[in-house]
């Protein structure tokens, strides 16, 4: 049986508040990683390390961190993500809400786009969590 | 000085966790100022003992291949002051490993008394982006392991002894 959402935000929730030193009432689902909640490059590693355990689930490095499409010149216009580059971004994360960085699509803003809510929705499509 | 803040590995297993000693003495330049009238290891080296002896125990990991650092201190608590005259001793056990980083975690003990817990998370420099080469000079790393008696103890996940590592 999967995890409620409720149960994987609680889970989320507790390893954000570990690996980046910040308040519960910090982490909300509409939360950025990088804005809001001042995750730095090394700090991911960390919650991939905490979810991991947590959740007992594998995570490749390229599912939350797509810099194989963001630097690949068929994908990018003047550091802008084309329509092709969006169409692989979707395909290869489509637990993450996309519409407001779809407006205007800069690499360079690309790694503040994750929120709370899609951490917590990638895991509930690892851990076939109840929708 | 050196900057060794493990005297001795007693038992390593390869993939699996490192066991050593830390002795504290009066002798060490670092009690001497830290908190005077009270001589004193700072934890700060408590925990760089413990990333000394993780760090060692994730590289053998990958066979030396990978240039390991420390990257973040998970957690860190302190239930006593390890004063001269202890011994720390120190379990060191690998907890994830990840193509890009590692963990460990760290229990020192003053006799049967917990004396530190301590998470560490490790990562790996990308050749050519933050370093070229390795990070210690050519036998460095192989001469400090012996003096750790690290080749005495150390054997793979089978229970043989560990190769003689030519690239360390």
């Amino acid at each position: 049986m999967g995890l409620s959402q409720d149960e994987i935000f609680e889970k989320v929730q507790e390893a954000l508040i570990d690996a980046l030193g910040v308040d519960d009432d910090e982490v909300n689902r509409g939360a950025t990683l990088v804005g809001d909640l001042g995750a730095e490059s090394i700090d991911f590693l960390d919650i991939v390390f905490k979810l991991e355990k947590s959740f007992d689930i594998n995570i490749n490095r390229e599912e939350l961190a797509p810099e194989d499409i963001l630097t690949n010149a068929d994908y990018l216009q003047g550091g802008v993500v084309t329509a092709d580059g969006m169409a692989e971004l979707k395909r290869r994360m489509p637990w993450a809400d996309m519409s407001e960085f779809e407006q205007n699509p800069r690499v360079e803003d690309f790694s503040d786009l994750l929120t709370v809510g899609d951490l917590c929705n990638y895991v509930g499509s690892k851990v076939g969590g109840d929708s | 000085m050196r900057w060794f803040w493990i005297d001795r590995f007693t038992e390593f297993v390869s993939g699996s966790h490192a066991y050593g000693y830390k002795n504290v003495t009066l002798a060490e330049e670092a009690l001497d100022e830290y908190c005077p009238g009270y001589p004193m290891l700072p934890p700060t080296l408590i925990i760089e003992g413990m990333a000394q002896m993780g760090g060692i125990l994730v590289s053998e990991h990958f066979e030396f291949a990978k240039h390991v650092v420390l990257a973040k201190v998970g957690q860190a608590k302190f239930h006593l002051p390890a004063r001269c005259g202890d011994q720390l001793s120190l379990q060191v056990k690998l907890d994830a490993v990840q193509d890009t980083g590692a963990t460990v975690t760290c229990l020192s003990h003053t006799g049967d008394i917990l004396q530190a817990e301590i998470d560490l998370m490790f990562a790996f420099l990308e050749e050519g982006r933050f370093t070229n080469g390795p990070l210690f000079n050519p036998g460095m790393l192989r001469d400090m392991l012996r003096m750790m008696n690290f080749f005495h103890v150390a054997v793979d996940s089978n229970g043989n002894p560990v190769q003689e590592y030519t690239n360390i």
